[in-house]
């Protein structure tokens, strides 16, 4: 557990990741195999089982240290998170222990089932061994994720390092299915749960976003033009009669699109596609925060499934009849893909139309009206372009619409979490509506860490009231506020809701007499119905 | 009648006609030590310890009028007998104890209860009222002694030199450099920066001992503080002066470094908790020890500090301060700071 625990501090001290993929790296090469295949499994989200719940571990603190709740509250509130808080604020421990990660997930494990004083002298004694940090980690074991900005990646480029193996082969091995009680360290690394030959995919070429007119890209007719989509990009590989879909991530997420699957009956062998994840319906493009619904789920119910309907926008085909084709120019892949799927009319597989215009200004002209198919602009990709590796400028451009955007003023501020923790960070905003004001948004994201610390000493100067995570504050400071649609809603007061509402950028210029109102949202609503 | 009011100013005691760590200019401070939310310029006169004298004059003007006083030793102004007694904050921080017709008031300053090895140590008064900071008025702050926290921060240094790494400690000046550089010196030569350097002439020459430090100059090569601990205030964090040195990396000292949230927030390579206020345990500690039968909390977690001692039977009330402006230590850039990091760079330049 030491050893662990020392890992997790040397992965939060550094924002490198070439620090990180160092520790990790070294963590691998000393750490015992039994303990290895357990860092694998809580990093990639394979918990342990919980086998007891939060709210009893909380209490078990509280009533040892003899904290009043509402004190644990404001720690809590202050901490972040609450494996931490427990951890801190335990008195010291009187023993100390060498039991390593794998024997304390083995020793809760055995804790299932078991009466709730037994485990309550289990998890007393045990936080009576161990070190602050040690117990923080305990604790997670216990109730928590293990959210410590090692991403799937990260973890896949330090083991490669540290076994010379191809890192996509053990991505697609820690992706699959595995039983971190039934496999061992090297059988997993090596993949004798899987076949790691079919499943490798390529890097996705990106764009670059357009800052010139279009005009500047010289005739029209070299370039391809096609909507923009909002979903999750992602990459269909089928080699063997196997299929595989990966994430831009570069995570493998086959079993989160159960409507795909048929896809491993109808595609031909060695062929992979780029496309884009959306939520679709009758062919129709729906918005993100549906496709929201389908992501980072485990598991997919009935309900989901129907509420939610995922399709696939073909782009582009980067492998055909097993061979790589990314060198051939873009209008002969398109030539390729074209007949390929032709026969999946029927299917959530469409292929991404390309945009006919003869000039650039009725292309722009266009575009303005991306919003009501939900895409979010338009993409431009020269006709002549291989498929390349990752980002290059001059081949394919993201043209997208400007965002919409309103002057609101802030109310209500919330400590953020994690590293935010003791900062006010999450605001929410209103607009006026007579002399009221009337709150139409929330948002996290958009300052500096400077205008953070700037904003969060106003919202300690300016509170109403002290206790719990919300102040209200004086409606003084003013924002522009980003959005990316607009809709009725029941459930907000204000009887309309912002999608993807974002903080473009501070109007200190501006005073709270000056901001938008209610009635202007409404007729942006109008205008778009 | 109370002894002591809370005023525009600052705290005023009527009786006497003075204020304590007035943050406008008033006819007569006293002063509980030298850091700049709780002594400031424009006042007729100063009363403090002997030992923040230099300092305050140093930082703020030669020109100051100042009275001082011993821990200890007392006089009367205008029938209230004034006494100083350690606060153990920093070198020379006092508690200033009040007294008139048989009540006693305490104002603490900012204080801690830990033994730092280089200020004096913390000394319980008896009385009356008592004023608290609160810095870290919340049971998850609870440091671990000292010598174990230095133990961290040599190691860390021991694990930099073969690595080529260049050890940064960032620490303001006045207090928590004098302690690290106390506690840290034996094993490897220690560098501070210019404004460091200054302050502990000053306190050398106030007749307190302390290790040797080297002052950095434009001589001092890159490959000696490679092999060295280099201590800097926070005003030179994001410095290109430390970006330019042989893989440098940074470590705050400080209190807030407890938690992984602010360790994070910080963004430096290492945080050691280390802090000149006292923690929980220390708060209720010297609160129990005064006996005093209220309790007035100053800056920091006041709400909730202040709620739990009502809880526990200790009349309390928060009181509005500008202390502990930023509710955050490593905040306090003194203009002092600023100034020599400026006219340093300007030196760089020219070369």
């Amino acid at each position: 557990m030491k050893r662990f625990a020392k890992l997790i501090q040397q992965l939060e001290l550094s924002n490198k990741t070439n620090d990180k993929i160092a520790a990790l790296v070294d963590y691998f090469n000393f750490a015992d195999d039994r303990d290895k295949i357990w860092v694998v499994a809580l990093f990639t989200g394979k918990k342990p089982r919980r086998p007891i719940k939060s709210a009893l571990i909380k209490y078990w603190a509280i009533e040892i240290t003899q904290t009043p709740e509402w004190l644990f509250s404001e720690s809590y509130s202050n901490v972040g998170d609450l494996s931490e808080t427990i951890a801190l604020l335990l008195p010291p421990a009187e023993n100390t222990s060498d039991l390593q990660l794998h024997q304390w997930i083995e020793d809760l494990h055995h804790l299932e089932g078991k009466d709730d004083e037994t485990k309550k002298s289990f998890i007393l004694n045990a936080w009576n061994t161990l070190e602050t940090q040690e117990r923080f980690i305990f604790n997670k074991l216990i109730s928590g994720n293990f959210r410590i900005g090692v991403s799937n990646k990260m973890l896949v480029n330090a083991l490669a390092k540290q076994s010379s193996l191809d890192s996509a082969q053990i991505m697609h091995s820690i992706m699959g299915k595995w039983n971190p009680y039934e496999i061992t360290f090297n059988e997993l690394i090596n993949g004798i749960h899987v076949n790691t030959d079919n499943s490798w995919p390529y890097p996705f070429c990106l764009a670059y976003a357009l800052e010139n007119e279009p005009e500047t890209l010289g005739d029209i007719a070299d370039w391809q033009a096609e909507w923009k989509w909002d979903g999750i990009r992602g990459q269909i590989v089928k080699r063997n009669g196997e299929l595989f879909i990966w994430s831009r991530g570069e995570e493998l997420v086959t079993d989160q699109f159960p409507e795909l699957h048929f896809l491993s009956e109808v595609l031909p062998d060695g062929i992979v596609l780029d496309g884009e994840i959306l939520a679709v319906q009758d062919k129709q493009v729906l918005s993100f925060s549906t496709l929201q619904q389908r992501l980072n789920r485990k598991s997919i119910s009935k309900k989901q499934l129907e509420d939610a309907p995922i399709g696939f926008f073909v782009y582009d085909i980067l492998e055909f009849e097993t061979e790589d084709i990314r060198e051939k120019p873009l209008s002969e892949r398109r030539k390729i893909l074209e007949p390929t799927i032709g026969g999946l009319e029927e299917s959530p597989v469409i292929l991404s139309p390309i945009i006919n215009c003869n000039t650039w200004a009725e292309l722009a002209e266009l575009r303005q009206t991306s919003r009501s198919i939900n895409s979010e602009g338009i993409m431009l990709k020269k006709m002549s372009s291989h498929y390349h590796s990752g980002r290059k400028r001059g081949d394919w451009w993201k043209w997208k619409i400007n965002p919409y955007t309103v002057d609101a003023v802030m109310i209500y501020a919330q400590k953020g979490s994690g590293r935010r923790a003791n900062f006010f960070t999450d605001y929410t905003f209103a607009v006026r509506d007579g002399e009221n004001l009337v709150t139409i948004a929330k948002a996290y994201s958009g300052l500096t860490d400077k205008e953070i610390k700037e904003v969060n000493s106003f919202v300690t100067k300016n509170a109403i009231e002290k206790f719990g995570p919300v102040r209200t504050v004086k409606p003084e400071l003013v924002f522009e506020i980003a959005f990316e649609g607009i809709a009725e809603s029941k459930r907000h007061k204000a009887g309309l809701a912002l999608r993807f509402p974002r903080i473009l950028r501070w109007r200190k210029d501006k005073k709270a007499a000056e901001i938008n109102t209610l009635e202007d949202l409404r007729q942006l609503l109008a205008s778009t119905l | 009648m109370a002894l002591i009011e809370f005023t525009k100013r600052g705290i005023y005691c009527k009786q006497g006609d003075f204020y304590v760590d007035p943050w406008w200019p008033v006819d007569y401070a006293v002063t509980t030590h030298g850091h700049s939310d709780h002594v400031r310029f424009g006042n007729k006169h100063y009363l403090c310890h002997t030992l923040t004298k230099p300092i305050i004059k140093r930082r703020i003007s030669e020109d100051l009028d100042v009275e001082t006083l011993n821990y200890g030793e007392s006089i009367v102004r205008n029938g209230v007998n004034i006494s100083f007694y350690p606060a153990g904050h920093i070198i020379g921080s006092a508690q200033v104890r009040l007294e008139y017709k048989g009540e006693v008031c305490v104002i603490s300053g900012d204080y801690k209860t830990e033994d730092d090895g280089i200020s004096d140590v913390f000394e319980p008064v008896k009385c009356h009222s008592f004023v608290s900071e609160s810095t870290f008025g919340l049971p998850v702050y609870k440091w671990q002694k000292q010598d174990i926290v230095f133990d961290k921060i040599k190691s860390w240094v021991n694990d930099n030199i073969p690595q080529q790494k260049t050890s940064v400690l960032i620490a303001y000046s006045l207090g928590k450099a004098q302690r690290l550089i106390k506690n840290l010196a034996g094993d490897v030569p220690i560098y501070v920066h210019n404004s460091i350097a200054n302050l502990n002439e000053v306190i050398i020459n106030a007749g307190v001992k302390l290790p040797e430090a080297i002052r950095i100059t434009p001589e001092t090569t890159k490959d000696e503080l490679q092999k060295g601990i280099v201590i800097v205030p926070p005003a030179m964090r994001d410095s290109r002066w430390i970006k330019n040195l042989s893989h440098p990396v940074t470590g705050i000292c400080s209190g807030w470094m407890q938690v992984r949230a602010h360790r994070r927030w910080q963004s430096a390579d290492a945080g050691f908790a280390l802090s000149d206020h006292a923690d929980w345990t220390g708060l209720m500690d010297a609160i129990t020890a005064t006996g005093a039968q209220k309790v007035y909390v100053t800056h920091g977690f006041t709400a909730a500090f202040s709620r739990f001692l009502n809880d526990e039977g200790i009349e309390s009330e928060e009181v509005m301060t500008k202390f502990g402006q930023e509710d955050d230590e490593e905040n306090k850039v003194d203009l002092a700071d600023t100034e020599t990091n400026n006219s340093e760079t300007k030196n760089q330049k020219s070369e």
